[in-house]
């Protein structure tokens, strides 16, 4: 693992964006294909809380994306079980996830995969933990009985399956999941602490949220920001990929 | 990119790199065309997988719903209040000249004029669609003849009437036929108004009240009868007294009916009504000032002597007045000075100062749900102006139908 620790949410942000954005560029575009992850069902698309219309406004609208290369769960489809089936063969047939970003929430969970998930679960229906519930009310004008309480949701194999994985996260209220996540043991009850087995993870936080962890993790990772920034600079941009690709280095790894 | 347009396969135009009005504010936002009418993006996104065919670079100016001037009396030469050979002809310049001054839907309006005039002149008015032509015509705006003698301003004494013995059938008769008519401007104080305001509002025509010595109950009677528009407020109405308020008093009215606005139209060319006055309708009621013209057959053209209806009018200035007296008789205000002028002397938002342009005029006569805004589905008449609001270019349906040289003719 990586643990990249920045001093607060907007560098974080921007570490964050700089890298994805090298790896898009180093991943070459061409048949680059894009999945989302999880969606509460239950929800009309156009719905401002909807992860269609969360997407939409944050991200495809400021970018020259196809509309066919945007794959959201669709929370409204008929047979639930088998849009997510679906889903996981769409994964196969774009040649699986490249770098999968994610955030955790505060009882650790990696997408929509409450405590109690199993680690080895593919994207599937999952009824919402009350803590979630409670921490999206926000979005619902504080009313609980509007919030959702299902998702459909990538699974925790379905992540593991990736060849890489980048998890955001930020603040203090994230910071025990933090410690449970990368100084714990692997257990389903934090669902993120899986990565611990995947070879090729990246955590990208803020001070705030290391406020759990023993100060020896934060010396020795923040220790490793001289090598871990070399990740983010140079910035690689497109038109000069076209002269270096025959000598495009692999990113640094652990 | 290709697009994959499932609904339909007129092309798709983007215009970015603006901030358009919407939802009162301006928004950095791009605003998305098809067919004539403001495209939801979002749904063409997920819904149609579609995207853009044309992408075109506002370089930063602003986008603003279409001017809709409801009281215009003509204008570079035309009179709508003359009825001549080549009337129709005079209409279509008008509606094309406007279109400079970011007018993109208006109300031609007649003054007092006796009744053949009216028979002449009215079945050649029609509502039709802007576009390349010149702006759209919502209907006729007629001012008088039922209005007060003691408040007719720069209308013709010898042509004023009254409904006492026929209400509404006499109307009719005098005016001949109102089909197109949107809006009537008359006096409430007059015998039977009340139900000639019924029969017309029923008609679905819009009733204003001006030129009128009417006290504050009478005018609050005509608007519960269905009244909601008030003709160039301060002018040709008794002043505002603190114990009789007068038409002016319904801005604060509490006997509008519920659900109900009462809007108010300003000439605000800063000749018309002192920036105090302005500054204190605005306060009192900013959701009800609707900007308009009242622009006259001069405006447009070199100081001198024109007609309105039958009177002669001189122009000095942005002044007009009638030939020889002091009288104010319309305007040579173009819309987009009307606008700036307002911004200036009420220091309001810009949003504010076009909304007073666009959106009330549209809530005033109940086309807000496709005129007067960018929402999606609406027409997409819009204006680019740069930030001093100075229109650079004017759209109707979608298409460019005025652009500012760079020669800043």
């Amino acid at each position: 693992m990586k643990l990249i620790i920045l001093e607060n949410y907007s560098q974080a942000s921007e570490w964050a964006a700089k890298y994805i954005r090298n790896r898009i560029v180093q991943f070459g575009p061409g048949p680059g294909r894009f999945f989302t992850l999880g969606l509460p069902t239950g929800l009309p698309r156009d719905h401002p809380e909807s992860y269609h219309s969360f997407m939409w406004n944050n991200f495809f609208k400021h970018i020259d994306i196809s509309p066919e290369n945007v794959h959201i769960l669709d929370g409204n489809a008929p047979d639930l079980q088998a849009e997510c089936d679906a889903f996981e063969e769409k994964i196969k047939a774009a040649g699986g996830i490249e770098l999968f970003v994610g955030g955790i929430g505060p009882d650790g969970h990696i997408a929509f995969n409450e405590p109690g998930s199993s680690l080895v679960s593919r994207t599937r229906v999952k009824t919402l933990a009350m803590d979630t519930i409670l921490a999206n009310a926000r979005f619902f004008d504080g009313d609980l009985s509007k919030v959702p309480t299902m998702a459909l949701t990538v699974g925790v194999g379905t992540v593991m399956d990736s060849r890489e994985v980048m998890i955001l996260i930020t603040g203090a209220h994230k910071a025990f999941a933090l410690y449970k996540a990368i100084e714990d043991g692997v257990n389903h009850m934090w669902t993120v602490s899986a990565f611990q087995q995947h070879p090729n993870t990246v955590f990208v936080c803020d001070e705030d949220a290391t406020l759990e962890l023993k100060v020896k993790t934060v010396k020795y990772f923040k220790g490793l920001m001289l090598v871990h920034n070399k990740l983010v600079e140079p910035l690689y941009s497109m038109k000069e990929m076209g002269a270096e690709r025959s000598q495009s280095k692999k990113p640094y790894s652990d | 990119m290709p697009s994959n347009k499932s609904v339909s396969d007129a092309p798709i135009v983007q215009f970015t790199n603006c901030r358009i009005l919407r939802d009162h504010q301006l928004q950095r936002e791009d605003l998305w065309v098809r067919e004539g009418k403001i495209l939801n993006p979002e749904k063409l996104f997920f819904d149609e997988k579609g995207s853009a065919d044309v992408q075109l670079d506002c370089k930063d100016s602003i986008i603003a719903p279409g001017f809709i001037d409801v009281q215009i009396n003509g204008g570079f030469g035309v009179d709508f209040s003359l009825a001549t050979d080549d009337f129709k002809s005079g209409i279509d310049l008008v509606s094309q000249k406007i279109l400079s001054h970011g007018v993109t839907s208006f109300c031609p309006t007649l003054v007092t004029s006796p009744p053949s005039v009216y028979h002449q002149i009215l079945p050649q008015i029609s509502v039709r669609n802007g576009g390349a032509h010149g702006a759209g015509i919502l209907g006729a705006h007629l001012e008088g003849p039922f209005i007060s003698k003691e408040k007719k301003g720069a209308h013709p004494e010898h042509c004023l009437r009254t409904f006492e013995a026929g209400a509404f059938q006499d109307l009719l008769a005098t005016y001949g036929s109102l089909d197109c008519v949107q809006i009537v401007t008359l006096a409430p104080e007059m015998r039977r108004s009340s139900e000639v305001i019924q029969e017309l509002t029923s008609r679905g025509i819009c009733v204003s009240l001006g030129h009128s010595v009417a006290n504050l109950s009478q005018a609050e009677e005509a608007v519960q009868h269905g009244a909601t528009f008030i003709t160039h407020l301060f002018n040709a109405m008794l002043p505002f007294h603190h114990r009789d308020p007068g038409i002016v008093g319904l801005l604060t009215s509490d006997k509008i009916p519920a659900g109900r606005r009462v809007f108010y139209g300003m000439i605000s060319d800063g000749i018309h009504t002192n920036p105090a006055a302005l500054r204190i309708a605005h306060r009192a009621h900013p959701k009800g000032l609707v900007l308009v013209t009242d622009a006259i057959a001069g405006m447009g053209l070199a100081p001198g002597r024109h007609t309105l209806g039958q009177q002669v009018v001189e122009i000095d200035g942005l002044n007009t007045y009638i030939a020889g007296t002091k009288t104010l008789s319309g305007s040579v205000a173009t819309m987009d000075t009307c606008v700036r002028h307002f911004q200036e002397a009420t220091g309001c938002s810009v949003e504010t100062a076009l909304e007073a342009a666009s959106l009330h005029p549209a809530q005033l006569l109940g086309i807000e749900h496709k005129k007067g805004t960018l929402n999606y589905d609406s027409d997409a008449d819009f204006l680019m102006l740069n930030d001093n609001l100075y229109v650079q270019a004017t759209y109707i349906a979608g298409e460019e139908v005025w652009r500012q040289d760079a020669s800043g003719m």
